[in-house]
């Protein structure tokens, strides 16, 4: 039981738990934009796996293996790029389609009331 | 003690995760996103990995908080949805979510023990660096061509973003300040980019002996620069003009440089002459730092809204 306390385990099950919340939000949920928070959540979760196999390689006087930590830290920055190119993509999507709802009725007067 | 807190800490992060995906208001449900992004920098100090919770706090709590904000106030009552899923599809999607997560976890309680480490070649080989920082030593030493390629994704990202502006302005420059500018976030924007830019100087010229490093240093800079932006006291850049394109490209640029003139002076690609390896790091760092800010800058800014002016 005490083996399952160490940080190196205990957050390395936390980010598998992580991710199955986050392919859940992609797969199931209806609006894009909590898909791609959803994209996020998922990358936290494989990071902190990571991240927990780092910790249990610690040795030569440091506290956990430098090598995955940098990767994380080139993986957090990919991301990010990732995440705002499909921001991006997503409000031109919105753009694109409020476009084409008034092109489709174009002489009615709003009447939304 | 510190059990009690990683429990806490673990209840915390699964619990705001459940609320992230469950919550209804799109506003709020991306407001727990910003505070799960806190959460795991904690987390990340759990794990004795200061450098990583920096980095977390910086672009995975702010910086994509500010992203998403963004778009769902751009988004707001005309965001795209599909069709929800039945109760039915949801329970199956849950179970098969549960099966992955079951097995990752199988497999961290699972990993080989002693686990294998580079730790000790890290150790070995970082006064030859002339680094104190092992895990800057990796980014910018051993494993340097990870962090020129993931240098070039950011480009390419940026380039994705700025090609989706409309033909007529491209070139121009995005649009950033809202129509009138909060009287707080006008105060701010005076007052914080002065200790912002300290700090993100200290931060890059500490991250080569002590946490810290290029893209933390980055982000504090492009969020100072965002911030002006934001409030309206400077112009947004247009994207077509030279100076920004020689920030964004210098950075990476001057690594590639250096890692060619490895060939001549050293024992190959990206290899430092023994001797000049800490003053090379120490400029490719300078000028990584100033691109990474531009970029992500830009990045949260988004495609050309205005022609260029000419």
């Amino acid at each position: 039981m005490t083996a399952v306390l160490q940080p190196g385990v205990l957050f390395g099950l936390c980010g598998a738990v992580l991710v199955g919340i986050g392919l859940f939000a992609i797969v199931t949920h209806p609006a894009l934009l909590r898909r791609i928070v959803g994209c996020n959540i998922l990358g936290a979760g494989i990071f902190l796996v990571f991240g927990a196999v780092a910790r249990r390689g610690a040795g030569a006087g440091l506290d956990a293996d430098p090598v995955p930590q940098a990767l994380v830290i080139t993986g957090i920055v990919v991301a990010f790029s990732a995440s705002a190119l499909a921001v991006a993509l997503l409000k031109r999507l919105s753009e694109l389609s409020v476009g084409e709802g008034r092109a489709a009725e174009p002489a009615a007067p709003r009447s939304e009331t | 003690m510190m059990v009690l807190l990683d429990l806490a800490l673990a209840a915390w992060l699964l619990a705001l995760a459940l609320h992230v995906v469950m919550e209804r208001n799109e506003r709020s449900a991306i407001i727990a996103f910003l505070a799960l992004g806190l959460l795991l920098g904690l987390v990340w100090v759990r794990l004795a990995a200061p450098d990583v919770a920096l980095t977390e706090i910086a672009i995975g709590g702010g910086g994509t908080g500010i992203l998403l904000l963004r778009a769902e106030a751009a988004l707001r009552g005309r965001g795209k949805h599909e069709e929800g899923a039945t109760r039915g599809g949801k329970l199956a999607v849950a179970a098969g979510c549960a099966v992955i997560s079951a097995g990752l976890g199988f497999a961290v309680l699972a990993l080989a023990s002693p686990a294998p480490t580079l730790a000790p070649a890290a150790s070995d080989a970082i006064a030859a660096t002339g680094l104190g920082n092992p895990v800057t030593a990796v980014l910018l030493a051993y494993r340097a061509l990870d962090t020129l390629l993931e240098k070039v994704v950011v480009l390419l990202a940026l380039v994705g973003i700025w090609s989706l502006a409309p033909d007529g302005i491209w070139g121009g420059a995005p649009e950033v300040a809202p129509a009138a500018v909060p009287g707080p976030l006008a105060w701010l924007a005076r007052i914080l980019p002065p200790f912002g830019v300290v700090i993100g100087v200290y931060m890059f010229w500490v991250g080569a002996d002590a946490p810290g490093g290029t893209f933390q240093a980055g982000t504090v800079l492009a969020a100072m620069w965002l911030l002006v932006i934001m409030a309206g006291l400077l112009p947004p850049p247009d994207a077509a003009s030279p100076a920004l394109r020689l920030v964004l490209v210098g950075g990476p640029a001057l690594f590639l440089a250096i890692a060619f003139l490895g060939f001549i002076v050293a024992d190959g690609f990206l290899a430092y002459p023994e001797g000049f390896a800490k003053p090379l790091i120490v400029a490719i760092e300078a000028a990584l730092t100033l691109s990474v800010a531009a970029a992500l800058a830009m990045l949260v800014a988004g495609p050309a809204r205005k022609a260029p002016a000419r």
